[in-house]
């Protein structure tokens, strides 16, 4: 991705961003039920959306992409590794927002509700991707490790969601998120509500991009120390008194020579 | 025919290192390759790629006619690799660390029984649990099971270390055996008095790659002709 | 496939009966938990009853990660490792294989920590079918996905550490599930019972289905 582009969605999402603040707290008027609470309506929904499908679904298909071999690049493992991260940061501003908003409106910080604990259980599991990817290895070896990790918990999160939501009807908690969250909305609020999603969906984007460059530039870093290693094993093997090029092979009335020249093997190298 | 191992400045990677930084060798089936160097010379790197456990990042590399670019899992069957660390199972007696691989491996377990003899692990020792062997017995134990599998590649790290002089003439007569049967040996060892006699090339490495290359006993012998004694049929 | 399953779950038993590391650590470990469980909620013969489910299954799921653990470090020696992938066996086989290793070995756990709970916290369970059925396909469910992550994890010098970071929460639903339909069973609930089992069956299929597609790049991987 060209300078300029990132460069432009980074200014876009500022700008998109700064436009939904100003509608959200100064334009929009205050719900007569919650008042002032319900301008977290332009922040919380958009960035659960960015956090549960966007990060979460980007990083299962750059995975996906990764494993099937007529695809598979680095390019796709960059990618998962920044969504994942950018994502974790949302999956956890979720999961604060919604506390800032149940303490008020339940009293509480924290319930079992199906889509709190469901969020958490996520967030636990993007972090595990996080720390297997700090184990050190080789680029190919991480990146196939952490993508089988990814895939491997994909699968879970249809079960996890399902299982919990079960949980949850079964025990008749209260629901706190799922209806009051968007209550009825109209005009000038619509609106903002739909340029939040826009202006977070560019900050992700824009993050995600700034990520994958960070993740180049630390392979580029890793490549040069490869070229430096390499040259320092080349000069070990002169160290120990070894010419690179050997004696021209043994005598050559010898029957059966080697399928390549000694000669030539060794030389060839640079 | 194409040669059983063909590497040209071949690269490899342990980790982020350079273990092997740009290696020729050609040898063909039937050949037995002996290979030198100080520590850290990439000896072992240079036997575990041939395994297909390293990633060749540059060069050529074609093992038993399988491109180790491109797939390095297919040749895998077709190895035996005998590391420092032996790779059998403590609570499992000899004969069944044997039959295991040997059935793993797709074959009949009724080649365990001859190859246990011939390394002498009979009675007491091919009922104990390996990990209450001696390192060298432990040794024995794994040559077994090369020659219980009898791969087309056999790659031996330093084979002859913490071996007694009983057991030294034992796999030399194994090493020549394989090599008669057409299988190709790599042979890595500190000791050059020991394996030159065995080997046709011998290749001396440092820093990652061949730093000299030589011809070995084995060859000479062929070519004089005089291979008796040895146990060495002429193959060539 | 399933010949290599078989040697491989055969070798994997067959050094855990010799070594008996299962028997004597990770099954009085999970015993241990029983008692501690108890003694963290208090004497009371009510509290402990209804928590009975959950904590049996806390423990499987502690015992499922010791028991992958367990499974992976008779492989850990540098040798093992790559004597198993030089072996010639089909990846999906070494997986079946260890998975069903690990599967009767907490399948035997469950059947000692069942007695445990009917003991020491005077559980009585009416639908026993259930409560059975319930151990099977969560059992089938844990084996497979520890194995996975013990694979994935194997190589690893951090992976005493990692392994529970990654398998726990991979693992919750099981321990929701198990725990929902024991507690079903032991009240005769039928019906929400057999609803639970529905999450339970496509836990064991879906993991069962991931090892076998992707135990091979595991394997190289790790």
């Amino acid at each position: 991705m060209s300078p300029a582009l990132r460069r432009g969605i980074g200014v876009a999402a500022l700008v998109s961003t700064a436009a939904t603040v100003w509608l959200g707290l100064w334009v929009t008027p205050p719900s007569t039920q919650q008042g002032n609470l319900v301008r977290l309506v332009y922040l919380h929904p958009a960035i659960a959306w960015d956090a549960l499908y966007v990060a979460f679904g980007l990083s299962a298909v750059c995975s996906l992409l990764y494993l099937w071999r007529r695809t598979r690049s680095l390019f796709w493992d960059r990618l998962a590794a920044a969504s994942v991260e950018v994502g974790v940061v949302f999956n956890a501003l979720t999961l604060v927002t919604g506390s800032i908003w149940g303490r008020p409106t339940w009293g509480v910080w924290w319930t079992w509700d199906a889509r709190l604990t469901s969020t958490a259980l996520l967030l636990v599991l993007f972090l595990g991707y996080l720390a297997l990817r700090r184990v050190p290895a080789e680029p190919e070896v991480r990146a196939r490790r952490c993508a089988v990790a990814a895939l491997v918990a994909f699968v879970d999160v249809p079960i996890v969601h399902f299982s919990v939501n079960w949980w949850q009807t079964l025990h008749q908690n209260a629901t706190v998120l799922n209806a009051d969250l968007s209550p009825r909305i109209h005009g000038s609020m619509a609106w903002t509500l739909l340029l939040s999603f826009v202006a977070l969906t560019l900050a992700f984007v824009w993050m995600v991009t700034v990520r994958y460059r960070i993740e180049v530039m630390r392979d580029q870093v890793g490549e040069e120390e490869l070229e430096v290693s390499l040259a320092e094993r080349w000069a070990e093997a002169e160290l120990t008194g070894a010419p690179p090029v050997p004696a021209p092979g043994p005598s050559p009335e010898a029957e059966v020579s080697p399928a390549v020249p000694a000669g030539e093997r060794a030389g060839s190298g640079r | 025919m194409a040669p059983a191992i063909h590497l040209r400045t071949a690269v490899a990677l342990a980790g982020r290192f350079p273990a092997l930084s740009g290696v020729d060798l050609s040898a063909d089936s039937g050949e037995v390759v002996a290979v030198l160097g100080p520590n850290g010379a990439g000896k072992t790197s240079l036997l575990r790629t041939c395994a297909g456990l390293l990633a060749v990042t540059s060069g050529e590399a074609v093992v038993l006619g399988h491109d180790l670019r491109v797939d390095c899992s297919e040749v895998r069957r077709h190895v035996g690799l005998l590391g420092h660390a032996a790779p059998l199972y403590d609570e499992l007696t000899a004969a069944e660390n044997v039959r295991f691989a040997v059935r793993a491996a797709g074959c009949s377990s009724a080649r365990a029984e001859p190859a246990l003899e011939r390394l002498g692990l009979v009675g007491r020792l091919r009922r104990t649990t390996v990990g209450r062997l001696s390192a060298g017995q432990r040794r024995r134990v794994a040559l077994a099971v090369l020659v219980a599998r009898a791969p087309a590649l056999w790659l031996l790290d330093e084979p002859h270390a913490g071996l007694d002089a009983g057991a030294r003439r034992l796999l030399g007569e194994l090493v020549a055996e394989a090599a008669a049967g057409g299988a190709t040996v790599l042979l890595s060892s500190h000791e050059p008095e020991v394996v030159e006699p065995l080997a046709d090339q011998v290749m001396v490495m440092a820093g990652g790659r061949v730093a000299e290359w030589r011809r070995g006993g084995r060859r000479a012998l062929r070519s004089i002709g005089t291979g008796v004694g040895t146990g060495v049929t002429d193959v060539a | 496939m399933w010949r290599d399953a078989l040697l491989v779950a055969g070798k994997d038993l067959r050094i855990e009966l010799r070594s008996r590391v299962a028997l004597w650590q990770v099954l009085p470990f999970a015993v241990l938990a029983l008692v501690l469980f108890a003694f963290a909620l208090g004497p009371s013969p009510v509290a402990m009853r209804r928590a009975a489910p959950g904590l049996f299954w806390l423990a499987v799921l502690f015992s499922t990660v010791l028991a992958t653990q367990r499974s992976f470090a008779v492989e850990a020696g540098e040798g093992t490792r790559d004597g198993l992938r030089l072996s010639g066996l089909d990846p999906a086989g070494i997986f079946l294989g260890k998975a069903a290793a690990v599967f009767v070995q907490l399948a035997a756990l469950e059947l000692v920590l069942w007695a445990g709970v009917t003991l020491l916290f005077g559980v009585r369970i009416h639908a026993t079918w259930l409560a059975v059925i319930a151990c099977l396909l969560a059992t089938v469910g844990l084996s497979s996905a520890g194995v996975v992550y013990g694979a994935l994890s194997a190589g690893l010098r951090v992976r005493e550490t990692l392994l529970p970071l990654l398998v726990l929460p991979i693992l919750a639903p099981v321990l929701l599930a198990g725990s929902r339909a024991w507690s079903a069973a032991i009240d005769g609930a039928v019906s929400s019972g057999v609803g639970w089992l529905r999450i339970l069956a496509p836990f064991a299929v879906a993991y069962l289905a991931v090892g076998v597609a992707l135990y091979g790049p595991l394997q190289e991987a790790g």
